[in-house]
């Protein structure tokens, strides 16, 4: 659970390479782990980007946009984590689908590498379409070019590739041809509800990637539980990976939303701690 | 002339319950030596003891009393030990009146020997004398045994086959061990430090534990037999039910599971010193009648809830919680809405419950466990105002380990399907045991199965 690595990738975006031996011989594309920062800290789950069987470790890259994220991006190389526990979830289901589109929004990018590497070695035509606010946050471009036949890429504010969104590019591939085995999603909650919605009229399969609150990650407490289909599925067993035309998106970005006031009370409490070690 | 033993218990002190309820601390304060050698002077020590076939654990129940009772302390402990390896556990959570103390002969006329407070004071005495006796361990058998789950059924098959010999290792998919007994079982009925020690003191036997290990996910049940001679699935019932209704999934509405994890597990009622967040609603319902539904309900009103309500679909007396336990949340001021059931939940714009719409029950026939069936009674559908829900009305197996074990038989109820007898499972080398087996039950009966479980493998790893 040692920190062999850290690197920060664009603003609030870091990666760990974290010494995982175990995980690393099980993990496949599409799962996950939980972490612990520290005794008292939250459980949070987080896509395993890369799995290196020879080197014994795991990478997991993640953006900081809470307390605890935050927190575990003060680590650095040589610390360990309090607990880390993995692989968790249903595996991305990898095989030859023929033309496939892959599309990841931020952060998300990292947790589609794992996935579009697979799809690729498994013989799928991939066109992938990134996308992010600006381009420092289109990351892992080569990366993810390194396995795709066609890459899009579109920025908010047109500072690199297309300017708009991921669906602009996505629309005009599917009017030109719809004749795609697979289209596959990560990224915030609104891009993935876009795509879908984007597809739907299609009828092309569509796979999303969710990202529920959790707590513990292997189905005991129904906290990270979605509707798909008018069924309350579990996002960590079930998951994460679910039907992109039958998720309840709206129920998923409500319940997102259930501890706000109780993140900004940890947050304003981690920036005083910051504070008191500057002085 | 020595007084005649008074017919009723002696007393054991509690917090009152309005500064109780403001706290998480224990509610019952245990016994002192003087009050517990005077309820031990109780025990009649009949020829033929009825207690001890009470116990699923088989203490020898007079034998430890009377030791109690002469003041030897130490080899009450030790008396109580042969059988039972967690009794600071057990003496607060059983449910004695149902077991031990509903067969004491003294009950008839009387009250029954107050067994339960004097197990816990013989576990809290040795405690506190610093440090605790570990038997003797016999030679390395060479055999190893891998245990899956860290609960109370874990425990017991860990302590006990360390206790013959074997080498054996607890994987636990947690961060902490305990199961039930650390995430489930408030602070308030069972300090986590206590459950710390009862795990420290398996583990000062030669038990190796591994937490955050989940096997099932990181490691298949046969992959495990690679490495070891035998495995005991102790994974309990971790699949929380819904009731399936609609709006069901509003914020603000928890399973049990989750409310008592963020809780006890995680301390959420420390946050934020501790990371983890408990939302604290002001009207609370808590829907079903059992022990999970008091611990939640408890919590709930400590956590500030004006309001904290259990709903409950029959009455008073079919209610399946330990009665001290409901006793407790009556004097804490809990209010009981018996015969009602919930139908749906309204929330509001933000997608926050507001509202719980129920039918009043009334009771008919009895059904398949023998309790009178609830049926609704038609039109006297009424609205209750609430902010936070947890629905508390059971577990089921967790499906992890069933659903990915070949040649495991599973039963209807997603259970693990064993021999009772023996524990043993239709896959050779796999016993198992708890709630993994037969559904969601108490601490006592996990360890009454780990006991036989923990004997059948000893024979196992010897012929094969």
């Amino acid at each position: 659970m040692k920190i062999l690595e850290k690197e920060i990738i664009a603003e609030n975006l870091k990666k760990f390479v974290i010494h995982s031996p175990l995980i690393a011989q099980k993990a496949l594309p599409g799962q996950f782990i939980v972490l612990m920062v520290k005794e008292e800290g939250e459980r949070i789950p987080l896509t395993i980007v890369e799995a290196n069987k020879n080197k014994e470790t795991i990478t997991i890259i993640f953006q900081e946009v809470g307390y605890s994220t935050k927190l575990l991006g003060t680590l650095n190389p040589g610390d360990s984590l309090y607990a880390l526990v993995g692989p968790l979830g249903k595996p991305t289901p990898i095989k030859n689908y023929g033309k496939i589109i892959v599309l990841g929004g931020g952060v998300g990018i990292a947790e589609l590498l794992p996935v579009v590497h697979a799809m690729k070695d498994a013989g799928c035509e991939v066109t992938s379409i990134l996308g992010g606010r600006t381009a420092d946050l289109v990351i892992l471009r080569n990366q993810v070019k390194e396995f795709s036949d066609n890459l899009y890429i579109t920025t908010d504010d047109g500072s690199l590739g297309e300017k708009g969104l991921v669906t602009d590019p996505l629309k005009r591939l599917l009017e030109e041809d719809a004749g795609y085995g697979l289209v596959f999603c990560v990224g915030p909650i609104p891009m993935m509800k876009a795509v879908s919605d984007t597809t739907r009229p299609f009828k092309i399969k569509t796979i999303v990637c969710l990202n529920a609150i959790m707590i513990d990650g292997t189905g005991m407490c129904g906290g990270c539980r979605v509707n798909v289909g008018g069924e309350t599925k579990f996002t960590c067993v079930d998951g994460p990976d679910f039907d992109g035309h039958e998720v309840d998106f709206k129920v998923l970005m409500t319940r997102q939303k259930r501890f706000v006031k109780y993140e900004k009370e940890s947050l304003c409490k981690l920036e005083k701690q910051m504070d008191q070690m500057k002085k | 002339m020595p007084a005649k033993p008074s017919p009723k218990q002696t007393p054991m002190k509690e917090q009152d319950p309005r500064e109780r309820i403001k706290n998480f601390k224990e509610v019952p304060y245990g016994y002192s030596e003087e009050e517990a050698m005077l309820e031990a002077k109780r025990c009649i020590q009949c020829k033929k003891p009825f207690c001890i076939s009470g116990c699923p654990v088989g203490i020898d129940i007079p034998g430890f009393i009377g030791l109690i009772a002469k003041g030897d302390f130490k080899g009450a402990i030790r008396k109580m030990k042969e059988k039972n390896a967690l009794p600071a556990i057990c003496g607060r959570v059983c449910p004695q009146e149902e077991q031990c103390q509903q067969v004491c002969i003294l009950g008839k006329k009387n009250e029954p020997v107050s067994i339960g407070r004097l197990e816990r004071f013989i576990a809290d005495w040795e405690a506190a004398q610093g440090k605790m006796e570990i038997p003797e361990i016999p030679p390395d058998t060479g055999k190893k045994v891998a245990v899956v789950g860290g609960g109370p059924a874990g425990l017991t098959v860990a302590g006990e086959l360390r206790k013959m010999g074997h080498g054996v290792t607890i994987f636990e998919a947690l961060h902490k061990m305990g199961g039930v007994l650390m995430y489930g079982i408030p602070e308030f009925r069972l300090p986590k430090k206590v459950v710390q020690r009862e795990v420290d003191y398996v583990k000062s036997l030669g038990v190796k534990v591994v937490t955050s290990h989940v096997v099932g996910k990181l490691q298949s049940i046969d992959e495990l037999l690679q490495e070891f001679d035998a495995v005991f699935i102790g994974a309990g019932a971790g699949l929380p039910w819904f009731m399936d209704i609609p709006g069901e999934n509003a914020n603000g509405i928890y399973s049990a599971n989750e409310y008592l994890t963020r809780v006890n597990l995680m301390k959420g009622y420390l946050f934020p010193e501790y990371d983890t967040p408990i939302e604290k609603g002001r009207n609370v319902a808590v829907i079903g009648g059992g022990n999970v539904a008091m611990d939640s309900v408890r919590t709930a009103l400590r956590l500030g809830a004006e309001k904290a309500m259990i709903i409950y679909r029959r009455s008073r007396t079919e209610m399946p919680a330990r009665l001290e336990e409901i006793h407790h949340a009556e004097e804490e001021g809990i209010i009981f809405e018996f015969l009602t059931l919930p139908l749906a939940y309204h929330a509001d714009e933000e997608g926050n419950v507001k509202e719980m719409e129920c039918i009043r029950m009334e009771l008919g026939e009895p059904d398949a466990s023998g309790r009178r069936r609830p049926v609704p009674i038609e039109g006297s559908n009424f609205r209750i105002p609430v902010d936070l829900v947890v629905v508390a009305i059971g577990n089921s197996p967790n499906p992890l380990l069933p659903s990915t074990t070949p040649g495991l038989e599973i039963g209807k109820k997603g259970n693990i399907a064993i021999d009772e007898k023996t524990g043993k499972t239709s896959k050779k080398g796999v016993f198992a045991g708890g709630d993994i087996a037969t559904g969601a039950s108490t601490v006592i009966s996990a360890m009454g199965a780990g006991k036989i479980a923990a004997k059948e493998i000893d024979e196992y790893l010897k012929t094969g």
